[in-house]
């Protein structure tokens, strides 16, 4: 495992990003609910085989600045500012946090 | 496996065992013994049910899945306009079970369900066995309503095809696109609402008139509807008449598109109590739909013709145990479309295995987006966002919304692209 993992969740623990523990034990969590519906275009998982790029795995920080950026339209895109304004910041960071950690 | 808590996770992360949770992190962690020994039976494999079926094993993977399905491969309604319009194969949106079986460890039954018990849990077989459930879930998709029309019938679909299950009906649309006379008339009658696939007949006169464009130039197309507005109506129209001049002409209820009776034998459709009549060469009708017939006999549907459910877990709200996905629920603002299939067949199996969990079901969110080809090289989209709320699905305000009216062709061919990568991947998602 590369060392860098550790310094990302050091990182995002920094930044605020950290998000309340789930009150119950299962691994049905908000943040995998979320993102499964990533994945009807982006792929299971995020990986994609076709045109739509794949999305697990990058940084935390590198997918919530991608949607925040999609959702106030500083990054040009054709469908992902409409996608991306359906999402609280709460539910970015949720979804962002379960992609990164899908390897 | 032992779940872990946030806090054992990054405890554990510490004392460096990162390599072993990380690894696991994107697959399946058995949440409990609890659901261990369940049985759930999925009854229908289009994009509801398989999804369903594969994400059950990927969050309760103790649980025991039973997929049942008539036929060996399934074709996609979505995609079967690319065949019409000359650029898919039937093969590119034919796909099978294996995956399921093999990587995902569903058992696949091929058969019908001819009966559903939900007060005993068992489902009964058109082949004479019975099966046990602990949880059904119902994906029938569409049934059309072939009787409201007067002089129209399921036989005379065969002259007239409805083409709106994708397989041997779409193949015989395109054998009589292939075989029409150029400068001849093709004549589609859409459905009225709710109807699987809103935006599916609009680009399906696109494709057919790329087809012509390409073959019969001097063919014209017609699109008789019983509705004065469509899915993306404007950006579909801009688009017909930039790549097909006049070719396509759509004719609104209100002017006379609403068909109220048909004579099969010469292809002629009547409206205004008979005062308009339209001949075509080929016609495709595309008749009302309601859910699938196993829904109507089972008494899953209401006097709508579609099945209530629960918006949050989709369970029925006429038979408890039984939960109801896809074009035959009422989800509120989601559209009948096979994305919106998939974002239903991964949430009712969330909510599933949490009901077996006896955990509360997590505030959902849906998506859909529906890509629509105009030409090979010309897509355009309609998304949303949705979420429960107050009791029903609504779509979440500021969010989604059409590809803009004006865009560069640059953009249109990046959605053209989009659109086919959104089909693989969707159909990755469902049966790979």
């Amino acid at each position: 495992m590369k060392p860098a993992y550790f310094t990302r969740i050091l990182t995002l623990s920094a930044l605020g990003l950290m998000v309340t523990p789930s009150s119950y034990a299962t691994d049905i969590t908000r943040g995998k609910i979320l993102a499964s519906t990533c994945f009807a275009c982006h792929g299971t998982d995020g990986r994609s085989s076709g045109s739509i790029p794949s999305i697990y795995g990058y940084p935390v920080e590198t997918l919530y600045r991608n949607m925040k950026s999609f959702q106030d339209g500083t990054r040009p895109a054709t469908v992902m500012g409409r996608h991306a304004k359906g999402y609280t910041d709460e539910e970015i960071k949720l979804i962002a946090e379960y992609l990164s950690n899908i390897r | 496996m032992k779940t872990l808590n946030r806090r054992e996770f990054i405890g554990l992360l510490g004392a460096g065992s990162a390599v072993t949770l990380f690894g696991t992190a994107g697959c399946a962690i058995t949440p409990s013994g609890k659901a261990r020994g369940a049985h759930i039976v999925i009854v229908g494999g289009g994009p509801g049910g398989s999804t369903a079926a594969k994400y059950l094993k990927r969050y309760a993977p103790e649980t025991r899945v039973t997929l049942i399905e008539p036929n060996r491969r399934f074709t996609t309604c979505f995609g079967s306009n690319w065949v019409l319009g000359g650029i898919s194969t039937m093969a590119d949106i034919t796909h099978g079970y294996d995956a399921l079986h093999s990587r995902h460890g569903v058992e696949i039954v091929h058969d019908n369900v001819t009966g559903i018990d939900s007060a005993t849990r068992r489902v009964t077989l058109a082949g004479g066995d019975s099966l046990a459930y602990d949880r059904l879930v119902v994906s029938p998709g569409i049934d059309f309503r072939f009787d409201e029309l007067e002089g129209f019938s399921a036989q005379a679909a065969e002259t007239m095809p409805h083409a709106w299950k994708a397989g041997a009906q779409t193949e015989l649309l395109q054998r009589q696109l292939r075989a029409m006379p150029d400068g001849g008339t093709f004549i589609m009658v859409a459905p009225g609402n709710p109807f699987r696939c809103p935006p599916g007949p609009y680009e399906r006169a696109g494709m057919i008139a790329h087809y012509f464009k390409t073959h019969k130039p001097r063919s014209k197309i017609l699109i008789l509807d019983s509705k004065d507005k469509f899915s993306k109506q404007g950006l579909f129209m801009d688009g017909w008449k930039e790549r097909y001049g006049d070719m396509i002409e759509w004719v609104p209820g209100t002017q006379g598109g609403n068909v109220e009776s048909v004579d099969v034998a010469s292809r002629t459709l009547y409206s205004q109590s008979g005062f308009t009549s339209f001949k075509g060469d080929v016609v495709n009708l595309i008749p009302r739909q309601r859910a699938g017939a196993i829904a109507q006999t089972s008494g899953l549907a209401d006097e709508s013709g579609w099945c209530p459910v629960n918006q949050l877990t989709f369970e029925s709200t006429l038979h408890k145990g039984v939960y109801v996905i896809g074009d035959a629920s009422i989800a509120g603002a989601m559209p009948k479309s096979g994305h919106s299939a998939n974002s239903q067949g991964k949430l009712v199996a969330a909510a599933i295995t949490l009901d077996l969990l006896d955990q509360p079901m997590e505030k959902p969110s849906h998506v859909n987006t529906c890509y629509s080809l105009i030409a090979p090289d010309y897509g355009i989209s309609v998304a949303a966002v949705y979420r429960y709320q107050d009791g029903s699905i609504q779509s979440v305000k500021g969010a989604g919304g059409v590809s803009p009216a004006e865009a560069t062709a640059d953009f249109r061919l990046q959605e053209a692209r989009y659109t086919r990568g959104w089909y693989q991947s969707i159909t990755e998602d469902i049966w790979g």
